[in-house]
């Protein structure tokens, strides 16, 4: 709020963000869709927003293209504060949900509006020629003269795709692009999409609720949650590191057990658990620090969890918990066990093949030990 | 159930039946049918009186549709950015304009414009130079297309305005977001999106101008549209002239009505 990214802009001109939001809120009527978020997007960058249903995403999304105005606060384009331009004046595209494709013109037609609204107005030709390149871009040659119900819902993610990059945007801005599609095209479309990004060289901002998607193709995530930032890294930071069990949660899949600080040592905690057992386990780079007395709740991922026999002689572990198993699902390359532990509720292991085909597989129904090492363990308030 | 439906179906078109069929009739009188003919039609066509009353009702009905539509659009457009109590102020009084019998909106249309008149006839006598004869405001096509609008626009502002809500608001902002003015936007994306809707309301619009005989018959002064002609030769006798001429606007609403159908049945199709 101190600083002005404009004039931050004229000292070191290789160092401007291409979106930066400062103290920025938006209150529709009594509600804060986005309150007070501070955060910046470097030039080049896959940058996604990721949180539940409601929490602000598409609120911010839209106050970079300008269909919103922020309440309070200051959204800067190249170091430029855009605060009352509106939208046909900012130099970002956008990617809609449900494409938005104009229905009374074919797909050549929509992918050059951009460019003819242009003053002065490239040539025709000129347009033909670029719209051309850009269909061969997203892999549509040929399909110019075909009217956008024609086409498929894959096919029309990319006419929205070429429609908007034809221009060369500083920044792209995608709404849960692919929520539309099935599963396996938009597995194909998050590949695509990855590419077609380093190719191009603009900077993405993405919206999502679908943290594989986030995690998958993101240099750069933003966790939100009711409007505010939660924690902003890259997807192996926020894996690694989450500063939250919130964050725990959202990204990847994670076992919790919950208790009482009763502990604290350089770093790590003590976390007493409601069967009385006492699990310890590090706190996160970049986390508040817990207090002694506080609730909090130990973290471990399902695939650094191990899987042994009721006698829990066969694996290596500083901490070990009794359970029977549920249920199990195979994965092909992974083995998942859903585990009722007694008092801690029930717990996800992930058990990779190379380890089932030397101890083999457990039934359900079957006692077993889980066993985890303590310098894997996360310790995180909510 | 079904036979009190059939009953009912009957009553409204066996009349409407007998005109078409009677207007083929090759006899002298309109009651008495001695084979089939065109030849009323030749005659109602060939009449003076018949193509002029009926050049004067298209004439009306072109000049209403065209300015109802226009202002309709209008109208709707600038409703739509409406909110809260004004709204549904509007709203209401839309709807209720629908509602309202031609035979009142002829009288008030009269009363209005005749009073209007009187106030504004002298004044414009006193503006005008000695010597030189000054104009005078009286009833005749102005009035009626006027009045015709004014009762055929709500129609327009209907039709637009349910086009307008069933619009993807996301088509505006790519527009604007691919960097097209507010004003180019308009022209680009609403307007094509609305035009249908808007040819409807025109083609609505015509029709029941072109058909009203009430709101024409208080409003027309010393003209005398297509109604008011048949009003008045029936006044001397049904003969088949008539029917035939009652047939001829008969096929000509329905056409324009099925249109309008098709118009505003094509849009949703395709969404
Ligand atoms: N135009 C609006 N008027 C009133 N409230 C709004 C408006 N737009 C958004 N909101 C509210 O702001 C909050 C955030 O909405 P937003 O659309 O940004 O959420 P989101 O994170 O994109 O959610 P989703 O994943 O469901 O799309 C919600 O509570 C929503 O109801
Ligand atoms: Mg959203």
């Amino acid at each position: 709020m101190e600083h002005n990214p404009s004039q931050l802009a004229q000292a070191s001109k290789v160092d401007v963000p291409d979106i930066q939001f400062v103290g920025v809120t938006k209150r529709f009527g009594n509600v804060a869709a986005v309150d007070n978020v501070d955060l910046s997007v470097e030039s080049g960058a896959f940058f996604s927003f990721l949180g539940p249903s409601g929490c602000g995403k598409t609120t911010s999304l839209r106050m970079i293209a300008g269909f919103e105005q922020p309440t309070e606060g200051n959204v800067y384009i190249n170091g430029q504060s855009v605060v009352g331009i509106p939208p046909h004046k900012r130099h970002v595209n956008m990617v809609f949900q449900q494409y938005a494709l104009f229905p009374h013109m074919d797909v050549a037609d929509n992918i050059g509006y951009g460019l003819r609204q242009r003053a002065p107005r490239p040539s025709k030709s000129e347009i033909a020629k670029r719209v051309d390149e850009t269909l061969e871009l997203v892999r549509l040659e040929g399909y110019g003269n075909r009217r956008v119900w024609e086409m498929s819902g894959g096919q029309q993610q990319r006419v929205a795709l070429a429609r908007a990059l034809i221009n060369h945007p500083t920044v792209l801005l995608l709404d849960e692009p692919l929520a539309a599609l099935d599963r396996k095209l938009r597995r194909e479309m998050q590949i695509e999409l990855q590419t077609l990004q380093r190719d191009v060289g603009i900077t993405f901002v993405l919206v999502t609720h679908d943290q594989e998607e986030a995690l998958s193709m993101s240099d750069q995530i933003c966790i939100m949650n009711e409007g505010r930032i939660v924690q902003t890294g890259s997807p192996r930071d926020l894996y690694d590191d989450p500063v939250s069990r919130y964050v725990a949660d959202f990204v990847g899949k994670s076992n919790f057990f919950e208790g009482d600080v009763v502990d604290v040592n350089a770093g790590s905690y003590s976390i007493k658990s409601a069967t009385g057992q006492v699990f310890s386990g590090f706190g996160s780079k970049g986390a508040p620090a817990l207090v002694k007395g506080g609730k909090a709740s130990i973290a471990v991922r399902p695939e650094l969890l191990s899987i042994g026999s009721a006698d829990g002689g066969n694996i290596d572990a500083d901490v070990k918990i009794l359970g029977q198993i549920k249920n199990r699902i195979f994965l092909g390359e992974h083995t998942e066990y859903l585990v009722e532990c007694e008092g801690l509720g029930e717990v996800l292991v992930l058990s990779p093949k190379h380890i089932e085909n030397i101890r083999g597989t457990f039934e359900p129904g079957a006692s077993v030990t889980l066993g985890w090492m303590n310098d894997i363990a996360l310790a995180l308030g909510d | 159930m079904r036979l009190y439906s059939i009953a009912v179906y009957l009553f409204l078109y066996i009349p409407i039946g007998i005109i078409v069929l009677f207007s083929f009739n090759s006899g002298r009188h309109a009651s008495d049918f001695q084979g089939l003919s065109t030849m009323w039609y030749g005659k109602a066509l060939s009449n003076p009186f018949v193509m002029e009353s009926l050049v004067t009702s298209l004439i009306i009905a072109f000049a209403a549709a065209t300015l109802s539509s226009l202002t309709g659009t209008a109208a709707a457009l600038a409703l739509q950015r409406m909110r809260g109590p004004m709204r549904v102020l509007f709203d209401g009084l839309i709807y209720i304009s629908i509602t309202i019998p031609g035979i009142v909106i002829g009288i008030t249309t009269l009363v209005a414009l005749v009073t209007a008149f009187d106030i504004v006839n002298p004044i414009l006598a006193d503006m005008w130079p000695e010597g030189v004869k000054p104009p005078k405001l009286s009833l005749g096509y102005a009035s009626v297309i006027a009045a015709h609008t004014l009762f055929t626009m709500s129609l327009v502002i209907v039709l637009v305005r349910a086009r307008i809500a069933g619009m993807d608001r996301a088509l505006i902002e790519a527009s604007t977001d691919l960097y097209a003015t507010p004003w180019r936007t308009f022209y680009q994306i609403t307007l094509p999106q609305i035009f249908p809707a808007i040819m409807a309301g025109f083609l609505l619009s015509f029709t029941f101008s072109f058909d009203d005989f009430i709101i024409s018959f208080f409003v027309a002064g010393p003209n005398t549209t297509l109604p008011i002609y048949v009003f008045s030769s029936i006044r001397r006798g049904i003969t088949p002239e008539v029917n035939a001429i009652g047939t001829i606007v008969l096929a000509f609403s329905l056409i324009l009505l099925v249109t309008a159908q098709f118009l505003l049945r094509a849009r949703n199709e395709r969404k």
